[in-house]
């Protein structure tokens, strides 16, 4: 059953659950966080509208920063403002920042240590039509690697206004990854929201047999799996996961050590991402059998985002795949 | 205008730079040569003349900003900071030695005192141009503190000093002043050689900038151009300074092979012996 302490969206199974982009929450975030702290500026590089920056732009001009398309300078720019005292939220794709600017991220953002918060939205593979180039599946690997860098990957629009807010009030340097398609509300308001903390969405009753641990949309996935595999007697556990770095440990470990088998799904390359994040954890404190679920070493193409999902393996089909075949491992 | 007794005051504090440079790479074993002996003038004009800082007060919320970019001349930033007050000169001896605040390229972590930690090249400007950005978003005209951005002539090759050019015309950021130290060398030889700049004046003029071109080593140009920089109104300022890589040490004197190599002890005995002599002009009082 979905955690009842959590206050999460009761509607979430439903067909016609409610649908929203995570980024839409990212721009109502920016505008509460700018009403709350006059130090917050925010800088685009000519994608003020999909990024959803327009809100801010339109209620704080003189706080709007628009560098075109200049990915390098945006972060940079960023990093000068930071050293005065501003809070500076740059966006644009992820496939640009931090795909295109990493080293100036690395050396003037956290090596420099200046409070920035880069905004990568359009990320993963539903961007769908756009095709290959524009589907950031490795920014959470270049992010995380990053010391000092926060990585938080909200899984509905909701979430990502609370993580924006969140951001504002830690001050440090972060990577806050969006998507561009809506996607189920799972998340209520009342939902509560802590940087670092891992959070169980749904519990089977009884002992789980596997843990999924989801980042993104793809959160939702899991939940369908999960509920699937109950009335089938199989009991999942599923863990979301919006901060990738810091890794919520403690929540990790104790997952693997209830149902000794985990498995994990996200937007991103294999390498380097979530469940790598997750597989570190875990051989070191207590090893148990893995599944990735995630694109393995490899580039999208266009289609709708279902078509790629389903394509690349991090369908509801893929989850439900991966749970039988971790059993067999345990 | 400066005094001929200023002049003279801020050529003395060249010096005392240049030789420090010498005595601090011979000890680091590592390091760069020609920039920061390139430099020299430029600095000691600044943090003794240019420059609204105090070493009493390092963080001091009005004082002017210096953004080292081409963070590999450090060897002139660490040494002019000591002699202006922020450490000891002692502790130059300590650069690039395991666990030294005066690392191979500028650490803000480990040096407060320096503004941005920098060296992979390119990225200065901007960060320039962020700071000058947000304190005209804090005092409109009535900015309080210049932000210098130091450049070098190879790094104008990075494709993000170009943004930055565009950026900082588009905010007319006249609290800005960039100085170029057009010494005409980088690592692989000499800058025309390598990727050639063409017509920088024509460049950044094109871009919007108010541009000066001068005589890098002449402390009164100098002064001129920082004080026009300050007065022009509508856009930003690029200060074209023309140096000789290896200043005052005849033997390291417009060869590129000085980019990034110290002295050993005889050349360094070399170097130190005419920086104290004026180049033979006075006799030492230390040797």
């Amino acid at each position: 059953m979905l955690n009842p302490k959590l206050h999460l969206n009761q509607k979430l199974w439903n067909d016609d659950v409610e649908q929203i982009p995570i980024r839409t929450g990212f721009g109502e975030g920016l505008v509460s966080a700018g009403e709350k702290d006059e130090t917050i500026v925010g800088i685009c590089a000519d994608l003020t509208e999909s990024t959803k920056m327009g809100p801010f732009a339109e209620k704080f001009p003189k706080r709007f920063v628009q560098v075109g398309v200049a990915e390098q300078n945006l972060v940079t720019v960023a990093s000068g403002m930071a050293a005065m005292g501003k809070l500076p939220f740059v966006s644009s794709y992820a496939m640009f920042s931090p795909g295109r600017n990493w080293e100036q991220i690395r050396t003037t953002i956290t090596y420099n240590d200046q409070p920035v918060i880069v905004v990568g939205s359009h990320a993963g593979i539903s961007v769908g039509p756009d095709g290959g180039t524009h589907q950031a599946l490795e920014d959470v690997a270049l992010m995380r690697v990053l010391p000092r860098m926060t990585v938080i990957c909200p899984c509905d629009s909701i979430e990502a206004r609370k993580a924006t807010l969140a951001l504002a009030e830690l001050r440090r340097p972060a990577y806050l990854r969006l998507a561009r398609e809506k996607s189920p509300v799972i998340t209520t308001n009342d939902t509560p929201f802590v940087i670092g903390k891992a959070q169980v969405l749904y519990s089977p009753d009884g002992l789980a047999h596997v843990g999924v641990i989801a980042c993104g949309a793809l959160v939702h996935n899991a939940l369908k799996a999960a509920r699937k595999l109950e009335k089938d007697g199989i009991r999942v556990k599923v863990v979301n996961m919006a901060t990738i770095k810091p890794l919520d440990s403690s929540a990790v470990i104790a997952l693997a050590k209830e149902c000794r088998a985990i498995i994990t799904l996200e937007e991103h390359q294999i390498a380097g991402g979530l469940g790598s994040a997750v597989a570190e954890c875990l051989a070191g404190n207590y090893p148990v059998p893995m599944e990735f679920l995630g694109v393995h070493d490899q580039y999208g193409q266009s289609g709708t985002p279902t078509e790629l999902i389903e394509h690349y393996g991090m369908g509801i089909k893929d989850v439900l795949a991966a749970v039988r075949r971790i059993l067999n491992r345990k | 205008m400066l005094t001929d007794e200023k002049i003279r005051n801020l050529e003395i504090h060249a010096n005392n730079i240049r030789q420090s440079i010498i005595t601090m790479l011979l000890q680091a074993k590592s390091g760069h040569s020609a920039g920061p002996l390139g430099m020299a003038d430029i600095f000691s004009y600044l943090f003794f003349h240019g420059m609204r800082h105090d070493p009493q007060r390092p963080s001091w919320a009005e004082r002017d900003r210096l953004v080292l970019s081409n963070g590999h001349i450090c060897p002139v930033y660490y040494a002019t900071l000591a002699h202006a007050g922020y450490f000891p000169v002692s502790e130059l001896l300590t650069l690039r030695k395991f666990g030294s605040r005066l690392q191979g390229h500028p650490h803000r972590e480990w040096l407060s005192v320096v503004e941005t930690s920098s060296g992979p090249l390119g990225s200065g400007l901007s960060q320039a141009a962020g700071m000058a950005l947000a304190d005209r978003i804090d005092f409109g005209a009535m900015t309080r503190r210049r932000i210098f951005a130091l450049l070098s002539d190879g790094e104008l090759q990075e494709g993000n000093i170009w943004e930055a050019v565009m950026f900082a015309a588009k905010y007319k950021l006249h609290n800005l002043t960039a100085i170029i130290d057009y010494n005409n060398i980088q690592i692989e030889g000499y800058v025309e050689d390598v990727m050639p700049l063409a017509d920088l004046v024509a460049k950044w003029e094109s871009f919007n900038w108010h541009v000066i071109e001068i005589d890098g080593h002449n402390m009164q140009a100098i002064d001129e151009a920082v004080e026009k920089s300050k007065a022009v109104f509508e856009k930003p300022t690029v200060i074209i300074a023309h140096t000789i890589p290896g200043k005052d040490v005849a033997f390291m004197e417009r060869d590129f092979h000085w980019h990034g190599t110290p002295p050993d002890p005889q050349q360094a005995r070399v170097a130190l012996e005419e920086l104290r002599t004026l180049g033979g002009r006075i006799k030492s009082e230390h040797s």
